[in-house]
């Protein structure tokens, strides 16, 4: 597929007077996990809600591979994509295999896929109880295979984590891994910054219904220039010595507690500081080098 | 927007069976069973006799019963249909699938329609059995009259719930306006009524009053059932003020339908715009 599997165009919602999302521009590639990330009120409920036609945007156009989501084609644009949203609980009456029969049957998805999907989300033992006895995590992996009927291209996934246990939240993922190498597509929203880190392509940080930055891991580290940090452990003349290396570097920064030293220094000079450091090999004991977390990286964004 | 006949299907069985499944269903055809019989059977005594008599007697009795409970009924089915999905997050996502909004709310009205229908037929069905070996073929034909009459009046109020569903921010504020419904138009109407008749003496005319009763739908199921027997309308003060044109059943029938059709086309404005 050569276009994009999700293109937002300059969209904007407003309530009457609140804005909801403003100005959002971004695409997402066939096969890319995007992670989309903000603080609840961010807008991001707003914009998926948009994406996936449930809110119509107040300007701009919404695409998923180059169609319209709530236009004359919605029926054949909706059996392509699936959705999860956050916290779903679904009919407590009905067993997990019922359930999957109803969602497929809407879907227009064989109910002969509903068996396999339970197996997948480990739900096989369950599939004939009531979902009312269902815990939160099973639930939530219900949700999952409801999300896997009729082989969608797009997936859309609120917080698709909470609630699972950390065996589960790796499954899931990897799962969601064996999902793109088919071409899927997936767009996913997260609280937990270190979890979703390793394993989106690109992420966007959402502020006020805005966006305030896109892109990979490192290249929204390099966007916000946040410092690399050395702690060095110092030996005898390491304090002197180590002035001595940091004039080469003027925009470094010099902090000593005791022996212990604390180098900051931009991102471009992490290298060449890192051999000049080994250099002093002798006067120093110890090197740690601590990359900004995109935890940093989104509290910069959000707080700046 | 074209309508999927298979989408309100799926929708629709899916309503009735999880009210088959919690036992609904069941429990209230019971209700409707023990009652029917009750009434059927001791429903002559103050007329000095008990067992299957007098078959007018015995379905006023049920119209008074039914009058009450199947309103009722009804807005308990309906009234959390789409709120109750909105607050579980699932509206989201059924919105998310290929079906229309119309589709969503026809499925919702024709699966709770089944599972209202259904005790009707089940409980009203079993005193109609016990009946029938009493009466004669048009008695069984006025019986039915009324089982089908009960049905429809069930529905304008399932209508009106679901309209109370959609336009409810949340499940609370639902329930509490379908027992305001329930209290207006099976409790406080017929009273208002009256007191502005009296109230007014003859400055309101005779002609104005059949009117207002078209508007609740409880009396027009009243006044369908009894106008239709003679020695019974004389017991009923308000509905033997009916103008025989108005009587006809086609007019009857005919506004409750609008009951139904409209709470339901308004739901549909409102939500599509949601």
């Amino acid at each position: 597929m050569s276009t994009d599997a999700i293109l937002i165009e300059n969209v904007s919602k407003h309530y009457d007077s609140i804005v909801a999302v403003e100005d959002v521009s971004l695409s997402v590639a066939s096969g890319e996990v995007f992670g989309l990330i903000g603080h609840n009120g961010a807008g991001k409920s707003t914009l998926f809600k948009m994406m996936l036609g449930l809110v119509a945007p107040s300007s701009g156009h919404i695409r998923l591979h180059g169609t319209a989501v709530s236009g004359d084609q919605f029926r054949e644009v909706r059996r392509r994509i699936a959705y999860l949203p956050e916290n779903v609980v679904f009919y407590d009456n009905l067993t997990g295999l019922e359930t999957l029969y109803f969602f497929a049957d809407l879907k227009g998805a064989p109910r002969r896929e509903c068996k396999p999907l339970l197996e997948k989300v480990g739900l096989t033992g369950a599939a004939k109880r009531k979902v009312g006895g269902y815990s939160k995590g099973m639930r939530q992996r219900l949700g999952f295979a409801q999300a896997l009927l009729g082989k969608p291209d797009i997936l859309f996934l609120d917080e698709p984590t909470t609630g699972l246990d950390p065996e589960a939240i790796r499954s899931f993922y990897q799962l969601l891994h064996e999902l793109k190498e088919q071409g899927v597509t997936a767009m996913l929203s997260s609280h937990s910054l270190a979890e979703i880190q390793e394993r989106v392509d690109r992420l966007a940080l959402m502020k006020l219904g805005r966006i305030q930055a896109v892109g990979t891991v490192s290249s929204l580290r390099r966007q916000l220039g946040l410092p690399i940090h050395f702690v060095v452990g110092l030996q005898g003349e390491g304090e002197s010595a180590l002035r001595r290396l940091l004039d080469g570097y003027k925009e470094a920064r010099l902090e000593v507690n005791g022996s212990t030293a604390s180098v900051f220094c931009s991102i471009d000079q992490k290298l060449s500081l890192l051999s000049g450091l080994t250099s002093l090999h002798g006067v120093i004991d110890d090197i740690q080098v601590k990359e900004p977390s995109l935890e940093d990286v989104f509290l910069g964004y959000v707080d700046a | 927007m074209s309508i999927e006949l298979k989408q309100i299907v799926t929708v629709a069985q899916k309503e009735f069976w999880e009210r088959i499944r919690n036992r609904w269903v069941l429990a209230v055809s019971i209700i409707f069973a023990a009652f029917a019989l009750i009434i059927a059977y001791f429903g002559t005594a103050q007329q000095g006799a008990v067992g299957f008599s007098s078959i007018d007697m015995t379905i006023a009795s049920l119209v008074s019963l039914a009058i009450y409970l199947i309103p009722l009924i009804a807005l308990i089915l309906g009234y959390d249909a789409i709120v109750g999905e909105r607050e579980h997050g699932s509206l989201d996502l059924l919105l998310s699938l290929p079906i229309t909004r119309l589709e969503l709310l026809l499925g919702k009205f024709v699966g709770l329609s089944a599972a209202l229908s259904f005790p009707v037929i089940a409980g009203f069905g079993v005193a109609g059995i016990f009946l029938s070996y009493s009466i004669s073929i048009p008695q069984l034909l006025d019986y039915f009259a009324f089982l089908l009459s009960s049905i429809v009046m069930g529905l304008t109020f399932l209508s009106m719930s679901i309209l109370v569903s959609t336009i409810s921010r949340s499940k609370v504020i639902a329930s509490g306006a379908a027992i305001a419904l329930w209290f207006v138009y099976v409790l406080v109407y017929d009273l208002l009524l009256m007191g502005l008749l009296v109230a007014a003496g003859s400055r309101i005319g005779s002609n104005v009053f059949p009117l207002l009763l078209l508007l609740n739908p409880a009396d027009i199921y009243r006044v369908a059932n009894i106008l239709s027997m003679e020695n019974v309308k004389v017991l009923y003060g308000l509905a033997t003020a009916f103008p025989a044109t108005l009587a006809s059943p086609w007019v009857l029938y005919g506004m409750m339908l609008f009951w139904i059709i409209a709470p339901l086309g308004i739901a549909y404005l409102r939500f599509k715009k949601q």
